[in-house]
């Protein structure tokens, strides 16, 4: 068993990684949302059948996922190499290259960046690992406010709300409530704004103008950036966040180091598997790219700041380092079932679903999101869904064994673990075995037929809303040796 | 040809008529079927749980005790699946590799109990007869962790007298999960209530499966619902024939 030891994990008390209760208790209570649950429903069910069919009609999409995961796998198997020459062309070009080793170091840099142009206020392209960090309420400690320009992020910002998707951040609001918002908290909005889509995306579009036309520092993250020619990729379905990345003076990106490819080759495979598994689009509608500083044309000041925060320690393990491939398209946030009827909230970090489940845990150490490998069933829908191929269920089952592993450090075990410890005991022998099932026939005492109904802690959680079976007068055993005559003497 | 058979720890427990059932169908068809005693649980659900450690010796176990068999029968694709993609990865994880490199060949030897009849005994017909209503839902591994496809439903096809119903939104899951069950039970409750209201829009009077876990959960709501549906695993359904009308 490889040790995790000496590898930093993401710091506590910065950023979004870590929910503020374990996941089942913040599951109940988006269980009992009915407006929710029904977004929840409507949305994941539309997304899932558009992916399907835009699958589908690829004759090679197996081939592509299988290039895909190819390609991840052997960038994040020389990582090192690839950021190295990641930022060589980079800077090369015109660009300046930071290396951020956490949350607190990226927030440093970039209000650092900030202030150095004296500007008060940011546009911001859509960025799930500003959000990782909590870049926005750094900046705000600086006396700089940040404006969200991705039509979801806004109503999230404008509600003093957490994103709860990765490409759909405002999935759990609908628009009754996002006229509320609005109203309640944009800047100039006509008082007579109607829930009707065009007139939400027309107040959106007014205010965003105003804040696109005065910004002089734009930040982004970036979805791909290219080893070979040191450029870097944000796709995009508004065009909002090509405003952010064209119009400033000033264009930060901080990225996961993890988001490096080597060449445009792979930019290719990328590029179709995408779109298709995170809007289930062929396409999307805006790829932006950059290369560096280009005379007369776009921001003057190019930054990329390169984000460990967890990513080296998730890249020690062998086994979890797969989590690294993520491309964040969502896919397995749209047919999980746990997902769907829980949403994002309820996992506490910024990285929702079955992929949160396993990188949030990874980026902040096992012991700090406990409860979010056995948020999933097991069913495997992650995994058939992922372009990269990402054995989600596998992952979850080695974290599981992680966690058992880290909480044997402590003594006394819980009773979690002497139930599991006495079960293996009985069951590692058949004659042991045997005395075990003749123990729980003891429940024919209470019961002979029909169902239980109600059992003690912890199996009370099942009989809560499940029957459970009354044991048999016969166990199977008991009934082969019964009516077999050579048991098991047979060659 | 000579089967041994896998009965799994919840079947041989809770659920004997599904190793009985299996036993008579798989002897009906013409096999001899061994039960070797020294048999006890897979690990599933100790490995699931993240005690890979205490899994270690069931998984030990498994693999001694069929050790010798040319073809194991399980009737859970649940287990078949933990055998094929879980024994070797864990004994290599702690380190065994002499133990992960003899669960590679048990495991593939191994089967569940649709994939037996149709890949290794050539038979979709098992000669089965059952006058009901029944609507089939596929287990998620026996979808994606094992993918036996539509071999349960080639089956379930050829069973005379059946009224084979679609499910809506089939291959979604239960809500079982193992221990994810009693850890997230609210969850998990959750999916279980969909799940039922898809079958009860069926109108079945059966509700089958490859595995007797999803069953027990699918099972015990309903029965807490008093729906008036009830389960069948899927040997019991193939074992089902007609008086005096054995092939």
């Amino acid at each position: 068993v490889t040790t995790f030891l000496g590898m930093p994990t993401a710091p506590r008390g910065v950023g979004h990684l870590r929910g503020s209760e374990p996941f089942p208790a913040a599951a109940r209570r988006s269980l009992a949302d009915a407006q929710l649950r029904r977004n929840l429903a409507k949305a994941t069910s539309t997304i899932r059948a558009k992916r399907a069919k835009v699958t589908a009609e690829l004759p090679d999409w197996e081939e592509l996922r299988e290039a895909g995961r190819a390609i991840k796998a052997r960038t994040i198997a020389h990582l090192d190499r690839y950021l190295e020459q990641l930022e060589a062309e980079f800077t090369s070009r015109g660009g300046i290259v930071h290396w951020a080793a956490d949350a607190r170091e990226a927030n440093r840099i970039a209000v650092e960046l900030v202030q150095a142009t004296s500007a008060a206020e940011v546009v911001k392209v859509k960025s799930i690992v500003t959000d990782e960090i909590g870049l926005n309420e750094a900046l705000a400690a600086a006396g700089i406010s940040a404006i969200e320009t991705d039509l979801a992020e806004l109503i999230v910002q404008l509600g003093h709300d957490r994103p709860s998707h990765f490409l759909v951040p405002a999935i759990h609001r609908n628009r009754a409530e996002i006229r509320d918002i609005f109203l309640r908290a944009m800047d100039g909005v006509d008082p007579g704004l109607t829930d009707q889509p065009a007139d939400l995306a027309g107040a959106a579009r007014q205010y965003l103008r105003r804040k696109f036309l005065a910004a002089r520092v734009g930040i982004s993250g970036a979805n791909f950036a290219i080893a070979q020619t040191g450029t870097l990729c944000v796709v995009e379905s508004e065009g909002n966040g090509r405003m952010c990345l064209t119009l400033p003076d000033t264009l930060i990106t901080i990225m996961g180091i993890e988001k490096v490819i080597p060449t445009w080759d792979d930019l290719g495979v990328f590029l179709q598997l995408l779109p298709r598994s995170a809007t289930g689009e062929r396409m999307n509608p805006y790829t932006s790219m950059w290369t560096g500083v280009s005379p007369g044309d776009g921001p003057r000041q190019v930054h990329l700041i390169l984000l460990d925060n967890g990513r080296t320690a998730a890249l020690a393990d062998e086994v979890g380092r797969q989590a690294l491939h993520c491309i964040r398209c969502s896919a397995c946030l749209n047919v999980c079932p746990v997902y769907e009827r829980v949403g994002g909230h309820a996992y506490g970090s910024v990285y929702p679903g079955p992929i949160g489940a396993v990188l949030s845990p990874m980026l902040t150490g096992i012991e700090d999101n406990a409860s979010l490998p056995y948020a999933s069933s097991l069913c495997g829908a992650c995994y058939e869904a992922c372009p990269v191929k990402i054995d989600i269920p596998a992952l979850l089952v080695h974290l599981r064994a992680r966690h058992v592993e880290e909480a044997r450090r402590h003594w006394p075990p819980g009773p979690e673990a002497i139930t599991m410890s006495m079960a293996a005991w009985a069951m590692a022998d058949p004659t042991r075995f045997r005395s075990a099932q003749a123990v729980g026939r003891l429940a024919r005492v209470l019961r002979r037929r029909g169902t239980i109904t109600s059992l003690p802690p912890p199996l009370a959680a099942w009989t809560r809303a499940r029957d459970a079976p009354v044991p048999p007068a016969e166990t199977f055993r008991r009934w082969w040796n019964r009516t077999h005559e050579d048991p098991d003497d047979l060659p | 040809m000579r089967v041994a058979l896998f009965v799994t720890c919840l079947a041989d427990t809770l659920y004997p008529q599904v190793g009985q059932a299996t036993v008579r169908l798989l002897e009906r068809l013409g096999h001899q079927v061994r039960f070797p005693s020294g048999q006890t649980c897979c690990g599933q659900m100790h490995v699931n749980t993240g005690y890979q450690r205490e899994a270690l010796p069931l998984i030990r176990r498994y693999v001694d005790t069929f050790a010798d068999c040319a073809a194991v029968v399980v009737p859970s694709a649940s287990c078949a699946g933990s055998i094929r993609h879980q024994h070797a990865t864990v004994a290599r994880r702690l380190g065994d590799h002499e133990l992960a490199g003899r669960a590679e060949e048990v495991a593939r030897r191994t089967y569940e109990l649709s994939e037996f009849l149709v890949d290794v005994a050539g038979i979709d017909d098992v000669g089965a007869y059952y006058p009901h209503r029944v609507a089939y839902h596929p287990t998620c591994h026996s979808l994606r962790m094992i993918g036996v496809g539509d071999k349960p439903l080639r089956l379930l096809r050829q069973v005379a007298g059946i009224d084979l119903v679609e499910l809506a939104d089939a291959e979604a899951c239960c809500g079982f999960g193992g221990t994810f069950a009693i850890k997230n039970a609210d969850v998990s409750t959750a999916m279980l209530a969909d799940k039922m209201r898809h079958i009860l829009a069926t109108k079945a009077e059966v509700i089958t499966a490859g595995d007797s876990s999803c069953l027990m959960h699918i099972g015990g709501g309903l029965s807490r619902l008093r729906a008036g549906v009830r389960t069948a695993h899927l040997a019991e359904i193939l074992e089902s024939a007609r008086q005096g009308n054995q092939p």
